[in-house]
């Protein structure tokens, strides 16, 4: 029983840890606190849903493309929002008010053209076959989410720590004028950055998607507040602290709901941040964002 | 190699504030010129517009005869106009190679790279043994080094260089201007911008005064440096 309640605590962690990484990667580059992003995890699901149902391709081929298309789709939004406001000495402020007036339009817009309603995904999407190991039950949805996270997560870390690019980026994180003078193109390359973090966000939403077969406009928001939880509590920007933390809130919640009261497993999330906020505002991992500057 | 830089007419603003009101600058291949003048005299002003932080209002900036106003950051770094700004701007979370790698962003062949890489340790050894360290756990003096270091990696035509010697202990002082004498003995064409008037005077072939964004006197460093107004008001008497 713990055992599975772990793998579906690991399962559930792996898409918040997934998530978390974008919403933390476009903080921690831009230094906006860019609340459209939970849109891109509506949209990446919607368009996964779109390519199954009415175009009819595999899961195996919506998610890369659900997830490119997803990126895309932060790649345009952010082009309209974020530069004007990334030069203002509020800039995290006025990020966060323009950003949560724009998110509350998309999704207006999404529900006015797709209605309210739960979607699923067409039955046989994934083989409905599970691996049962020592006891603890393992579906295709849920293999392939574990597959995909991991791989996400590894391609970008190894992206951010090998390649020129992740080079750039961190120079653009951490002095975005001196990136320019280095001869880095620091337009293209946020640009760049808003299509990761905009990809993490959809593939979190097919994931997540997947996982409880329900898919509707508003599943970004609350999406949202589990990620201002890992974020904050891993550390604003810190992309190892949203790993761990995201993680770690897919198997308190899990375990919550198994061993305590499934109502109570947000009252957890959130009474965690409430104690880290208090007692290390700078997150359990990171620095103090005022002190990374 | 070695380029030229002309500087005309040149006004920055910021808001209704004018920072530098229509300057002059030559900077002939090959020779190293200063721009002396008291703080808040527009001197990091003309370096941003230099490099394309901040458009200038009016002039005009040419490298090698082409103008360069208008053109971004990265782009003007691509032409060879290297920059080592004022505090150093060294990226601290970063190891010191990934800093000197970052100079050398636009080298794309990887020999060449190496090659510069070898030579930049060479001239500072000090690097050599940190480079994996964090660039943060330099004191002043060995970041102005690195931030040196950072841009001789992208094999500078004309070389910025804003303050170098600001906030260093003057032993490090010594050393940077050792090194400023180095680069043009070997023929770099550098812009050096300072506070410390005496040491830029001394390496420069010729210098500008500014004042109130305004150049008031310009010549050959050595007459620069005997003209009693200098003498009185940036070289102590």
């Amino acid at each position: 029983m713990l055992a599975q309640q772990m793998v579906n605590g690991v399962l559930l962690g792996a898409t918040y840890a997934l998530f978390a990484l974008g919403f933390t990667l476009i903080f921690g580059v831009l230094r906006v606190i860019n609340l459209t992003y939970g849109f891109y995890f509506s949209a990446g699901a919607f368009i996964a849903l779109y390519l199954t149902r009415v175009l009819g391709l595999n899961i195996v081929l919506a998610l890369p493309l659900g997830t490119i298309a997803a990126g895309l789709v932060a790649v345009a939004m952010d082009s309209l929002l974020l530069p004007r406001l990334r030069h203002r000495r509020t800039a995290e402020l006025d990020s966060l008010m323009v950003t949560l007036g724009a998110v509350l339009a998309l999704y207006s817009i999404m529900t006015a053209w797709l209605g309210p309603d739960i979607r699923r995904f067409p039955p046989g999407t994934i083989s409905a076959d599970a691996l049962e190991i020592l006891g603890v039950r393992l579906t295709a949805a849920e293999g392939l989410i574990l597959l995909a996270s991991f791989v996400l997560v590894a391609a970008l870390m190894a992206l951010m720590k090998f390649t020129r690019l992740g080079l750039a980026i961190r120079a653009l994180a951490e002095k975005p004028d001196a990136a320019g003078l280095m001869g880095i193109n620091v337009p293209a390359t946020s640009r760049i950055v808003s299509f990761l973090s905009g990809a993490l966000a959809g593939a979190g939403g097919i994931l997540i998607g997947l996982n409880f077969n329900a898919i509707q406009p508003y599943m970004g928001e609350s999406m949202m507040l589990r990620g201002f939880v890992v974020i904050i509590v891993g550390g604003m920007g810190d992309s190892r602290g949203a790993l761990v933390a995201g993680l770690a809130l897919g198997i308190i919640e899990v375990l919550t709901a198994g061993y305590i009261d499934s109502g109570l497993k947000e009252t957890v999330a959130f009474a965690i941040l409430v104690v880290v906020l208090w007692t290390r505002p700078q997150g359990l991992f990171g620095r103090a964002v005022g002190q990374r500057a | 190699m070695a380029s030229s830089l002309k500087i005309s007419g040149l006004e920055v603003a910021y808001g209704r504030t004018d920072a530098v009101r229509g300057i002059d600058i030559d900077v002939p291949a090959g020779r190293v010129v200063c721009l002396i003048g008291a703080n808040g005299a527009g001197k990091t002003s003309t370096m941003r517009a230099i490099s394309g932080l901040k458009r200038p209002r009016a002039g005009r900036i040419l490298l090698d005869g082409a103008d360069i106003v208008g053109m971004k950051p990265h782009q003007i770094a691509a032409l060879g106009l290297l920059q080592v700004p004022e505090g150093r701007q060294v990226f601290a979370e970063l190891s010191i190679a990934d800093n000197l790698a970052l100079g050398a962003y636009l080298v794309r062949d990887a020999a060449e790279q190496a090659r510069r890489l070898e030579s930049v340790l060479a001239r500072f050894p000090r690097l050599r043994e940190r480079l994996g360290q964090a660039a943060g756990s330099l004191s002043g003096g060995e970041q102005q080094m690195l931030a040196l270091g950072r841009a001789l990696m992208g094999g500078p035509k004309v070389l910025l260089l804003d303050e170098p010697s600001m906030g260093l202990a003057p032993l490090f002082v010594d050393e940077i201007f050792a090194i400023v004498s180095d680069l043009k003995r070997e023929g770099t064409t550098i812009l050096l911008v300072e506070q410390n008037a005496s040491a830029a005077l001394e390496v420069s072939d010729d210098a500008y005064v500014l004042e109130n964004g305004r150049i008031v006197l310009s010549g050959q460093a050595s007459d620069v440096a005997e003209n009693p107004s200098v003498a009185a008001a940036y070289l102590g008497g």
